[in-house]
């Protein structure tokens, strides 16, 4: 498979049980159904639930060039404790960090169950040679990273080598052994939810554990739609072949409203089951705020200022 | 919540999510004990009345007026009057002057009708609210376009109003009804006696405080509520012109019946038993939303509800397979609740006529399923339902049940989907779902339906014609086609049209 040139129509992905057919995405009713369960109205104890599962789901996330080992202390402090004030709010359940990084952070969340998550494979625009990029994978391991955040290769599946997609994350799977692996489609830079969806399975076929929407430096990111082309490929897999695979929203969900309408798509999509940071993950850092913000408002029944909310 | 999962090392999960209720308030609605009829712009008293209940609830909301044959007179003279006095000469710009009004009042008040809407009639308030009342207003302002255009829309012919026009609607979209038929007339310069289905009176008896609110000219509009009996009063009323009757084929083929011979225009939107058809190179989980959305969207109770699911035997267990899946997350209940998505059955006679429908099916073979879900103890409800092994020569294949249950029927060429699709005295509707251009253009010349929607179902648009082949009835509203039921041309005077 590895030498095939391209995916032809019909392709079935050498798995056994075999995957789902790769099927279509008709665009226009996707984005009605996306639109629609968008409006679904929570509130109240249904609400609060929702926050709490959405910190609890959390990828606290820093991925800028500026990073130090202070900012990455400063974060992962966050992770364990959220909102100072309130004790009853949990903690996040991973923290995700450039590999430098690692040491860092697994040294402060040390023995709190939190995980460190390392992108890797030339995160994030995944344009260098193959041997580098499980080199990449192989170092960030070796600094403690617990998960991978790896990145496709945009340019070669756009470009229709869909194998050497597929070969990157076997290989990027066989260097993670057990250490969990996340695989960043970038879906921005997909241009159909056609190739969402193909993406999405050629990922889960290479043997993600994770399918994740994008790596936040590119827009449009976890848009709804996106996550519902991807939440059906994996409720597709589950399906065919009993396979759990994970998802991780990253990139453009920054206010607590959108979180919950994301969880809302879960819930329809893939059941209560999928409402665990085991199987689902939303990958942010301006969003932790306004969560917090929005929980203490249903405590209190009042909003307070963001002066209230430390930054990091 | 529910139970409490203490595996994890942090903070106790709650199993599963159950959305807290979202009521929308229903303060908005401010309704009067006893409504009388709306005639020449003023309330008439009535002699009889009955009493509209909330069939979510079973509670009364009103008293309303049973209108005798002398009330459908009064409401007529006003008609003919208003008519006569100066609507039917008034320059269409004029005329669309009112109607842009009344388009612009009702999304103003949309909120007001919308909580109404669902109160009287049963459906989620996210349609009542998301479909029903925009799609109302749009069509006073489609029409309201056509006023002053008719010219040219009918070149060379000369285009004039008919008259007094008898409407008759139904109860499955009460507000939207009343738009299509009286914007149309009014855009035309007839003018109108409106009688709106027995149960669900009260979002037309509130349309008359908007039409009011437009200073529409008294007359120009005028309602009378009542059942059956009020109906056949206004059709075989002598100062009628027209008749326009949406509703059950079996009522419509007696008005057709009735009004032979009297030189009465008539439009007739009838029931439907619309095949929808799922190829196997549909995109699968966006043709299950559709499937859905074309028989569950308002309880089933749309005349062109896909009703029969068609489906290529390929793909067969993939699509009934998603289908229960998806029946499971289908939210039945409090039509209020802004998270419902299967609300109340209109009437206790409806629900029994489904149980009987559905009781048939299990008789003659067909398996049905129904999604777990607990149904509130008053009102009328009914679980969405899914009946596969169905025969063409069922009864649930051929009659319209009007209400959320599937037949699911299976093909293997295009050709046999036609075959069986048209093998039906209906031929409203149908769907397509197929990711091949050419096939959704090769079935759409065949099959015998007023409209055919591709890759979606249940959607409309005020400029899109609506309306029935055979026994689904005849004259079609929406679109350019819409005003013709309502014009006289000299072309057709020939013809005593």
């Amino acid at each position: 498979v590895a030498q095939a040139p391209a995916l032809p129509t019909g392709f079935e992905l050498p798995l056994e049980p075999r995957l789902p057919r790769i099927g279509s995405i008709d665009a226009v009713a996707l984005e009605e159904r996306a639109a629609s369960l968008a409006k679904r109205s929570i509130k109240k104890d249904a609400k609060v639930w929702a926050l709490e599962l959405a910190i609890r789901c959390t990828d606290l996330t820093t991925l800028e060039g500026a990073d130090t080992p202070g900012k990455v202390a400063a974060l992962s402090s966050k992770a364990i404790r959220p909102d100072p004030g309130d004790p009853s709010v949990p903690s996040v359940a991973a923290v995700c960090v450039y590999p430098n990084l690692v040491p860092t952070a697994r040294e402060r969340l040390e023995g709190t169950g939190i995980k460190v998550a390392a992108v890797a494979t030339g995160f994030p625009s995944g344009q260098y040679p193959t041997p580098l990029k499980v080199a990449d994978v192989r170092s960030a391991i070796e600094l403690g990273a617990q998960e991978i955040d790896m990145v496709i290769d945009r340019g070669a599946f756009l470009s229709g080598r869909y194998a050497k997609v597929y070969d990157e994350v076997v290989k990027t799977k066989e260097a993670c052994g057990d250490v969990h692996l996340k695989v960043i489609l970038e879906t921005g830079e997909l241009g159909t939810y056609d190739n969402v969806r193909r993406a999405t399975l050629l990922a889960i076929a290479g043997g993600a554990d994770f399918v994740k929407t994008s790596t936040g430096k590119i827009n449009p990111a976890a848009t709804l739609p996106v996550a519902l082309c991807m939440l059906e490929a994996v409720r597709d897999v589950h399906e065919e072949t009993g396979r759990r695979i994970g998802f991780k929203a990253a990139g453009g969900v920054r206010q607590a409203k959108q979180a919950i309408q994301h969880l809302i798509l879960v819930h329809e999509t893939l059941g209560p089951d999928w409402l665990t940071p085991d199987l689902y993950r939303l990958g942010a850092s301006s969003l932790l705020n306004d969560i917090l913000m929005q929980l203490r408002k249903e405590k209190t029944g009042v909003y307070q200022s963001p002066d209230y909310f430390t930054l990091d | 919540m529910a139970d409490l999962d203490h595996t994890q090392d942090r903070a106790p999960v709650p199993k599963d999510w159950l959305y807290a209720p979202a009521p929308e308030s229903t303060d908005i609605v401010r309704l009067q004990e006893r409504y009388g009829f709306f005639i020449g712009g003023e309330w008439a008293e009535p002699s009889q009345t009955y009493v509209t209940i909330s069939p979510s609830t079973e509670e009364p909301l009103a008293e309303v007026g049973e209108g005798t044959p002398e009330d459908v007179d009064r409401a007529v003279a006003a008609a003919r009057a208003a008519f006569e006095n100066g609507w039917s000469s008034l320059p269409g710009a004029e005329r669309a002057k009112y109607m842009f009004r009344i388009a612009r009042i009702l999304q103003e008040r949309a909120r007001e009708f919308a909580v109404l809407e669902s109160m009287n009639g049963g459906k989620p308030i996210k349609e009542s609210r998301d479909v029903d009342v925009p799609l109302a207003a749009a069509h006073f302002f489609y029409y309201a376009g056509w006023a002053d255009k008719l010219e040219y829309a009918f070149p060379n012919r000369r285009p004039r109003p008919v008259g007094v026009a008898g409407q008759i609607i139904p109860w499955n979209f009460p507000l939207l009804m009343l738009a299509w038929k009286v914007a149309p007339a009014l855009a035309c310069g007839n003018t109108v006696v409106l009688k709106p289905a027995e149960t669900t009176p009260l979002t037309a008896l509130l349309f008359c405080d908007v039409l009011r609110q437009a200073e529409l000219p008294p007359g120009v509009v005028n309602i009378v509520t009542g059942d059956g009996r009020t109906g056949a009063a206004l059709v075989e009323h002598p100062g009628v012109d027209k008749i326009a009757f949406t509703g059950s084929t079996e009522v419509g083929k007696e008005i057709q019946r009735r009004l032979a011979g009297t030189g009465k225009k008539l439009t007739l939107e009838l029931g439907g038993k619309a095949a929808n058809i799922v190829f196997d190179d549909c995109a699968l989980d966006q043709a299950v939303e559709g499937i859905v959305n074309g028989i569950y969207f308002n309880q089933g109770h749309v005349c062109c509800a896909g009703s029969r699911l068609f489906v290529q035997e390929s793909i067969y267990e993939p699509i009934v397979d998603k289908l229960k899946q998806r029946l499971e997350t289908l939210r039945v209940g409090d039509p209020l609740d802004k998270n419902t998505d299967v609300g109340a059955i209109n009437s206790k006679m409806q629900l029994d006529r489904i149980r009987e429908l559905v009781e048939a099916g299990k008789e003659e073979g067909a398996q049905i399923y129904q999604p777990s879900c607990e149904l509130p103890e008053k009102g009328y409800w009914f679980v969405p339902t899914v009946f596969t092994n169905v025969a063409q020569s069922y009864r649930i294949a051929q009659e319209e049940i009007f209400g959320p249950v599937l037949s699911v029927l299976t093909f293997r060429t295009p050709d046999e989907a036609v075959e069986k699709a048209n093998n039906t005295p209906y031929g409203l509707s149908a769907g397509v779902w197929t990711e091949k251009g050419s096939r959704i253009l090769w079935m759409a010349q065949r099959l015998r339906a007023g409209v055919v929607w591709a890759n979606t179902f249940n959607r409309f648009d005020p400029t899109s014609p609506f309306g029935g082949y055979k026994e689904s009835g005849f004259g079609r509203e929406g679109g350019l086609h819409g005003l013709e039921p309502y014009l006289r041309f000299d072309d057709s005077e020939a013809w005593g049209g």
